[in-house]
């Protein structure tokens, strides 16, 4: 592969644009806050002392590093690759968001932000969000679409014994984007005293660069875990990508690293073709949301359209800038995987490694489905393991009950 | 490039040919006056395409100054519940952004004085594509453009390409911008300055009147440019006390919500077209007081 070598070190620019996607394209009221955050973080990301709380925190709180776990019975299974399991899905709370979580709690405080608001999905950044904000003693207000609250019921009830006050969200469909459209409401009337904890890479800058910030240090551990276990990098990484933290979380320290294969797995919902799913590269096109310019799924005049997926933290009509961005470069591939080929994935995660998967990560064993039987065993191919699937047995026993004789959860 | 309406700005002002002469004359016939203007706010296709016609056309003979209309968006970050609804209420009736020109286009026809603006969020326009947008809006006859997530970061999007069809890029200032901001955010600005008086979404919570005029005296201290107040206006009084200290009142939530409430099309227009004579009658009479007081003191 023909790639610079800098790709990860020059962006984004300093207008938040990585090549023209990114940027901050938010209201006034909430310019100068943004700005001020972007200073707060750059002097945090080269501050020490940040630095000593942020590693002690993700050490003896969160229980980094995460194991790299060689899954010899799913490389079996396969036939081909051998399969690393990144296990995100054993750190505190269950999955890769509360990398993101601590820092950006640290860095309220620092600012001396007295309140904490937070959009989700499935409802594993909020618990994210309600966790940190109970361990520093922040109030904490979660805004939830309604229709992922009726099928996130045990995280709703995670973030209420985690103090936090869960505002439903009823307007567009319910989901994600409604949450963070409504996030970015309440932020706007209360900018002097709130922090948001935006659970992805998307935003307006510096969200893209500083979730990614605190989230590679999935790709650093992997890194290292690998060359001390093989001697050498791996020769793939796949990871679900949804707004895409947990994705570039793993990608970003191999950006330049021109042998190390990188492949995005969107949430193909009933197929690419039909319409609905929430595959913004792969079905999508460019245009302006919550901050940033992106590729979005939109119809002809601009308006945005619903997604649809199995998995609620993959519901979201767009991806994070730096993917769109990555995808047009061709530096990560991006495919996608539809909800039955994810809830097949994710049965044989849990017979082969007895280990449950979140649904977005299945989307990513699904593409490891595929792509691994084609690979010799010398092939190693890391997934990104981002969560773990407690939260999704309500809806995967509306999907699958009837085979275990399981009617309702 | 040339532009008709030539002959009919001042002099002075050696930018002209990039400004909105509707706009410019619209509040230079207001200093005569020695009053506000009264600026509307209304979703463009909302409830329904046809109601929504008949509601702008009859907006100046009820008294309003300069229209804001809005280009509906399915994603409003920056407007609460009422423009929300509004605004779903047109997409779902069919509403583009080329039936909104559209809109524009009709209205010139019968009305060449009037400014209207264009309010909304970046991605229609985006998506319509930037050029193709503004030499259509040019031709209808738009006078300026709000655009609520373009912040001066990104006057290279759409702020320096609309100067360049003679359209009004209409800046917001808000309580959050400081002094240090201020420039920045002037520096571009063409048409009027929109000061959003409460940090929060349309609709929300009212303004208090002290802190708002002490703000805008702020504002003017910076800028030539005439100052229009809006985010929380609904009643004749309110807009009374703001229009003593500002060069507009913009009053949106209100109206839409006179469409929300009303139980037909005939009701909605007469709805909102009756809060508008209100209002007019209240931006016309609210420095009345003071001129007579003036008067007083100088006999």
């Amino acid at each position: 592969m023909n790639q610079p070598v800098d790709l990860s070190k020059s962006l984004p620019d300093a207008n938040g644009l990585f090549g023209s996607f990114g940027g901050r394209f938010v209201a006034e009221t909430l310019m100068p806050l943004i700005l001020e955050l972007q200073d707060e973080y750059t002097t945090a990301k080269n501050d020490p002392e940040f630095q000593r709380q942020l590693a002690y925190f993700q050490g003896d709180y969160v229980g980094r590093p995460s194991p790299l776990y060689f899954a010899e019975r799913l490389t079996e299974h396969f036939g081909g690759a051998s399969i690393y399991l990144k296990r995100e899905e054993l750190n505190h709370t269950g999955a890769h968001k509360i990398n993101n979580c601590i820092g950006q709690v640290l860095l309220a405080k620092q600012m001396g932000k007295k309140r904490i608001i937070a959009e989700t999905g499935a409802g594993m950044h909020g618990v994210a969000t309600a966790t940190v904000a109970a361990r520093f003693g922040l109030p904490c207000v979660i805004y939830m679409g309604t229709t992922d609250i009726e099928r996130q019921q045990t995280n709703v009830f995670r973030m209420k014994l985690l103090g936090a006050e869960i505002i439903p969200v009823t307007s567009g469909t319910g989901t994600l984007k409604d949450a963070m459209n409504e996030a970015l409401r309440d932020w706007v009337t209360n900018v002097d005293d709130t922090f948001y904890i935006i659970g992805t890479v998307a935003g307006p800058h510096p969200y893209p660069a500083m979730v990614r910030d605190f989230q590679a240090v999935i790709g650093h551990e992997t890194r290292s875990q690998m060359l001390e276990k093989k001697g050498r990098l791996p020769d793939s990484l796949v990871a679900c990508v949804g707004g895409g933290s947990n994705a570039i979380g793993l990608f970003y320290p191999f950006l330049d690293d021109p042998d190390v294969q990188m492949i995005g797995v969107e949430a193909g919902g009933k197929g690419v073709k039909s319409g609905l799913h929430a595959a913004s590269l792969n079905g999508g096109t460019p245009g302006v949301l919550h901050g940033n310019r992106t590729y979005l799924l939109q119809n002809e005049d601009g308006q945005i359209t619903d997604a649809h997926s199995i998995s609620a933290g993959l519901d979201y009509p767009g991806i994070g800038p730096e993917h769109a961005w990555l995808h047009e470069q061709k530096r990560v591939e991006y495919v996608s995987a539809t909800d039955d080929e994810a809830l097949e994935a994710f049965q044989v995660c849990c017979r082969q490694e007895g280990i449950i998967p979140a649904l977005e990560t299945a989307h990513a064993l699904a593409e490891v489905a595929k792509r691994a039987p084609t690979l010799p065993r010398e092939h190693l191919m890391v997934i990104n393991l981002s969560g773990r699937g407690d939260k999704d047995m309500t809806s995967v026993a509306h999907h699958l009950g009837d085979k275990f004789g399981v009617k309702n959860l | 490039m040339s532009i008709v309406h030539s002959n009919t700005m001042p002099d002075t002002v050696n930018q002209a040919m990039n400004h909105s002469p509707r706009i410019e004359q619209c509040f230079a016939a207001l200093k005569q006056q020695n009053r506000p203007a009264l600026v509307s706010y209304l979703t463009a296709g909302d409830p329904d395409a046809d109601t929504s016609r008949r509601l702008l056309h009859g907006l100046p003979s009820a008294g309003v100054d300069i229209i804001e209309l809005g280009m509906p968006f399915s994603d409003p970050m920056a407007d609460g519940p009422a423009i929300q609804k509004a605004a779903l209420r047109a997409l779902n009736n069919g509403q583009t952004q080329a039936k909104t020109l559209e809109m524009v286009r009709h209205f010139r026809e019968e009305n060449s004085t009037t400014p209207i603006v264009l309010m909304g969020y970046y991605n229609p326009i985006f998506c319509y594509g930037v050029e193709r947008f503004l030499a259509d809006a040019a031709r209808a006859g738009v006078d300026g453009l709000i655009v609520v997530d373009l912040p001066p970061e990104h006057d290279e999007e759409l702020c320096t390409p609309a100067a360049q069809h003679s359209i009004d890029f209409i800046r917001l200032a808000t309580p959050t911008t400081d002094a240090k901001r201020l420039p920045k955010v002037l520096a571009n600005a063409s048409g009027f300055i929109y000061y959003v008086s409460v940090a929060g979404v349309t609709g929300g919570s009212a303004p208090t009147s002290e802190r708002l005029e002490s703000s805008v005296a702020k504002l003017r201290e910076h800028t030539e440019l005439p100052i229009a107040v809006g985010f929380g206006i609904r009643t004749a009084e309110q807009a009374a006390t703001i229009g003593r200290f500002s060069d507009a009142v913009v009053v949106g939530s209100a109206l839409v919500d006179c469409i929300e409430n009303a139980n037909t099309p005939d009701e909605a227009v007469e709805r909102v077209h009756g809060l508008v004579s209100e209002l007019a009658e209240s931006v016309r009479a609210c420095r009345e007081v003071e001129e007579r007081m003036e008067e007083q003191l100088s006999v």
